[in-house]
């Protein structure tokens, strides 16, 4: 298996490579996403046979890198689960850039660097050592940047893309540090070398807040998130689809593989950071996807939501672990797996769909679309499947993790420490908080973007998108619901993982009840998606039948209503901006809102202006002072640079003094 | 044919909701009317309603898509569904175990999509005014009502409602600090969900304060009837949770025998009368809010949700 993953891997980079000599060549789009797309589905069958056959864990070295190192891959359970999930996102996205690639003006630009990126997060996946993680993981930063830069001409691109590679070179450099410590002074940089060795609880810590900041800043956590709202929208849609639905999990699967397997047991506190920056992460990205007026940047905060959910779903598992409930751990594993899944199905369809819309209008600003439904009834239709998996409405997908998670949150009374027990509740409250919030958030995505009247020309005279996006989104769409109803067998899939993780698994689904979801026993509750759907299908259908048959089916088209005065001009409808006004007023002091209204003087005619204006805290208490600081260091190292040569001298004399000085207290 | 009998069971229970629902809101209606001193209308007058809508002709607005006509379906049938699941006279229902008190407010969750989403379909302003403020108030009374469900599901160790209520009925209960902070939460959210005063006014049309009548404003005929005889059950579903989690006597255990039933079905009668009364006296004794002061009011749900559950975090004998 591992060998056929590791081939598939290094056929993506070759592609990449085969990309820049295509330059030119007017099937070279078709020729390289067609090529990536198959590759993945190959990808989800090594992925899901690996799980399937509950295959061992296989490994293999390969003599390219550190000298006395060479490069170990591996595929265990829980790299498969994350293969798997690649592997689909892959090929949905490759799929739908078929078709979305044919409107790119410079496809060069996106062509060389997109098979890469694939490959990259593959070789992550599988690296075996931290070297070959490390290295793999830069790739993968490096060429998504890449990416985020097709558009370079715009200067918002520009500074998403430094903002971008600033945070990621941060990222990685965090991660060194972890896995140095991990490695230790012998240097045993292997999986293998550093899962046998024992680590101290300050150690422990010390490395999983370092994951926690180096993958946190990948995956979008608070307060680390501020690249990824402008980076993730800067990239053509299909690379953003792949970066907010796969790129974000693969940071998930690096927290994971350190946190869970590398590191050993850990003290119960540490799941406390895990649980509330979860949670923190949760509520602000979706509150801020609640007041922006860009489509796709909507898209990308509602990802950091959901990754703060996956987080919360972690820190559970951790804390379970940590207390030796090694059930309730793999509930709350499960659930975390299960959304990172889900959340790559709905949010690839998602960032499609602003894809598709984007093509036909060339528009992302909320305020100047509309009435979409009616010129792209077929991608409305796939975005409503879209919007009603990523707001968790049973049956679909999202509200089956959703669930998972809740009911774990539940059993956390049984935790023995206090300090959790009072946390855990709370933090069930502001996921709760996040669910309604994300109702909310995507009833004005859909509303304004398809509902309503067009805003604007473009809008108007939309057309639907070509066939190979709708096949993908499609595709997507089907999953969700399919993940929605029978969710069973995702849950039976990903148990090898979970086993992995935390020494325990939830019961088998896929048995007599096959459609309903029996958590751990512990749970006393179960839910089917799949009864559900047929309730709600039979009692929907039937009552709309019998009242088509029975009274009435008369109907009448006329002008709206509007309570006698309909307004003619589009702009009366509710727009983004006063969707979210009642919203905006009431969490004011989370999303540092502030109105201003100017109005002209006495006896002037002109209009008054009335403006909003969001900040998020992360600048103001994060950022804004580390600048400052950095600003005050420079500018006071500045006097160093013009010193005369004797000071140089000195300088240096004096440095080896106290270098040599501490070596000698420390041996 | 043991399935058989569950399966009449249940679409007994589904029939007994959907024919009480309209008949408690006229009773409601009748009440609020008898206190302020007017006759009032019938209380049968919301059946005649219906049937009168049922059988007029729908107008729809010129740029109404296929989701507007869709809508008012999904709606009824979420809320339906719902409403089926919340136990009435009797418990263990063979699809009791389909979907839980969570499973619950995410279909009620559903409904709310809907309807918000068929406020914006024509484009009118009102429909946006009354979509926006309907969201505003579901993203505050979602979480209390899940926290709601997290004290009761600590209680009872279970958030399957079946196993809530005979638990709550076995007597081990008592009296709980956490239970009547989660009755007082419970109560402003189902306020607040079924736009009752003083969060909505549901006798209002053409008021810059309305919110459920805004979204619905452009709907007619059957499609009206439809929504309408969803906003019933949806009374009649919280009424009917009120009801078997805190007040659970006289509710028919599992396999109960015909005599058993009936007694749970009077009690349920009797359940929903008084409960329909006290809800027209709260009515009919405050007055309206502003629309941001009802983040206030819901506030205080949130808040008695939290510390419900967390002073059960702390005992669980609290």
């Amino acid at each position: 298996m591992i060998g056929f993953a590791v081939t598939i891997a290094l056929c993506l980079l070759a592609l990449s490579l085969a990309a820049t000599a295509m330059r030119g060549l007017s099937m070279a789009s078709v020729a390289i996403y067609g090529s990536s797309a198959l590759l993945c589905l190959a990808l989800v069958l090594v992925g899901a046979g690996t799980l399937l056959t509950h295959a061992d864990a296989s490994g293999m070295r390969i003599p390219i890198g550190l000298p006395w190192l060479g490069s170990h891959l591996h595929l265990d359970a829980l790299s498969a689960v994350f293969v798997t999930l690649l592997g689909v996102g892959g090929a949905a996205a490759s799929a739908y850039a078929i078709g979305y690639g044919r409107h790119e003006h410079e496809p060069h630009r996106v062509l060389p660097f997109y098979p890469g990126f694939l490959g990259a997060m593959v070789l992550v996946l599988l690296a075996g050592d931290a070297f070959t993680f490390l290295l793999s993981w830069e790739i993968m930063s490096l060429l998504s940047w890449a990416l985020v830069l097709t558009n370079h001409r715009a200067d918002e691109t520009r500074k998403a893309g430094y903002l971008y590679l600033v945070m990621a070179g941060l990222g990685t450099m965090l991660l060194l540090l972890a896995f140095g410590l991990l490695a230790g002074s012998g240097g045993g940089y292997d999986f293998a070398a550093i899962r046998a060795a024992k680590h101290s609880p300050a150690l422990a810590a010390l490395v999983l807040a370092l994951m926690m900041l180096g993958a946190g800043s990948k995956a979008g956590l608070v307060p680390l998130h501020v690249w990824l709202p402008v980076a993730h929208p800067a990239a053509p849609s299909h690379v953003s689809a792949l970066m907010s639905g796969v790129m974000t999990k693969v940071a998930v699967y690096g927290f994971m593989r350190v946190a869970f397997d590398l590191l050993g047991p850990v003290h119960w506190s540490m799941s406390v950071p895990v649980i509330v920056v979860g949670a923190l992460t949760a509520v602000m990205g979706i509150l801020f996807a609640n007041v922006d007026g860009d489509g796709k940047r909507i898209l990308a905060f509602s990802t950091i939501e959901n990754i703060g959910v996956i987080f919360t779903a972690l820190g559970l598992a951790l804390a379970f672990r940590s207390s030796d409930m090694p059930v309730l751990a793999a509930l709350a594993l499960t659930a975390g797996l299960l959304h990172a899944m889900n959340h790559m199905l709905f949010k690839s369809l998602l960032f499609m769909v602003a894809g598709a819309v984007l093509n036909a209008t060339g528009r992302r600003d909320l305020d100047e679309l509309g009435g979409l439904i009616h010129r792209m009834p077929k991608t409305a239709f796939l975005a409503l499947i879209g919007v009603m998996a990523i707001t968790a409405l049973p049956p679909l997908n999202g509200f089956v993790s959703e669930w998972l998670l809740f009911q774990a949150v539940l059993q956390s009374p049984k935790l023995p420490q206090p300090g959790l027990q009072f946390l855990v509740p709370a933090v069930g409250g502001l996921l709760a908080l996040a669910a309604a919030l994300a109702a909310a958030c995507f009833v004005r995505f859909f509303g304004v973007i398809f509902l309503g009247r067009p805003r604007s020309d473009v809008a108007r005279d939309a057309v639907e998108t070509d066939r190979w996006s709708l096949a993908a989104m499609g595709g997507l769409a089907l999953l969700c619901v399919l993940a929605g109803i029978l969710p069973g067998f995702l849950i039976d899939l990903m148990a090898p993982a979970v086993d992995l993780a935390v020494g325990a698994r939830v019961p088998v689904q896929g048995g007599n009840s096959w459609f309903t979801l029996i958590p751990v026993a512990e749970v006393r509750s179960s839910y089917s998606g799949f009864l559900v759907m047929v309730f709600v299908a039979i009692s929907g259908g039937a009552v709309a039948w019998l009242v088509h048959r029975l009274a009435s089916r008369r109907l009448r088209r006329a002008p709206a209503w509007d309570c006698g005065f309909p307004n003619a001009d589009p702009v009366t409808q509710y727009g983004a901006g006063s969707f979210a006004q009642p919203i905006r007023r009431v969490m004011a002091p989370l999303l540092g809102a502030r109105e201003t209204v100017t109005m002209p003087p006495p006896g002037d005619m002109s209009a008054a202006r009335h403006g909003v204006q969001t900040e998020d805290m992360a600048w103001r208490f994060c950022y804004q002072p580390m600048i400052a600081a950095v600003f005050y260091a420079t500018t006071r190292l500045n006097a160093l640079q013009f010193l005369t040569i004797r000071r140089y001298l000195t300088l240096v004399f004096g440095s080896l003094i106290l270098l040599l000085t501490g070596l000698t207290i420390w041996n | 044919m043991e399935l058989i009998e569950n399966i009449v069971l249940q679409a007994l229970q589904m029939l007994v909701v959907l024919t009480l629902a309209p008949g408690l809101t006229g009773l409601v209606r009748k009440i609020k009317a008898r206190l302020t001193r007017r006759r009032g209308a019938s209380v049968l007058q919301p059946y005649r309603d219906l049937a009168r809508l049922m059988r007029k002709e729908v107008v729809l607005a010129e740029n109404a898509s296929w989701l507007f006509r869709v809508s008012p379906y999904m709606i009824f049938a979420a809320t339906w569904v719902a409403a089926a699941l919340v136990p009435t006279f009797a418990i263990g229902l063979h699809f009791s175990w389909t979907a839980d008190l969570i499973a619950i407010v995410a279909l009620l969750g559903s409904a709310r999509f809907f309807i918000a989403l068929a406020g914006m379909d024509v484009g009118t302003s009102f429909g946006g005014i009354g979509s926006s403020r309907e969201m505003m108030i579901g993203t505050l009374a979602e979480p209390a009502m899940l926290l709601v469900a997290f004290s009761v599901a600590l209680v009872a160790g279970s958030t399957e409602l079946s196993n809530v209520v005979a638990f709550m009925a076995s007597g081990d209960v008592g009296i709980r600090v956490s239970m009547g902070m989660a009755l007082i939460a419970l109560t402003i959210v189902a306020i607040a969900e079924n736009a009752r005063i003083p969060v909505d006014n549901p006798a209002t049309h053409l008021e810059l304060t309305m919110v459920h009548e805004a979204m619905v404003l452009e709907y007619s005929g059957r499609h009206l009837a439809m929504i309408e005889l969803a906003a019933s059950l949806k009374l009649l579903l919280y009424v009917a949770l009120i009801g078997c989690v805190f007040v659970p006597w006289g509710i028919a255990p599992a396999n109960a025998g015909l005599d058993g039933l009936i007694a749970g079905l009077l009690l349920f009668l009797a359940k929903l009368v008084a409960l329909g009364f006290l809800l027209a006296v709260f009515e009919t004794s405050i007055a309206k809010m502003r629309v941001f002061r009802v983040p206030d009011f819901l506030g205080v749900a949130l808040m008695l949700g939290l510390l419900g559950t967390l002073l059960l975090f702390v005992s669980r004998s609290l």
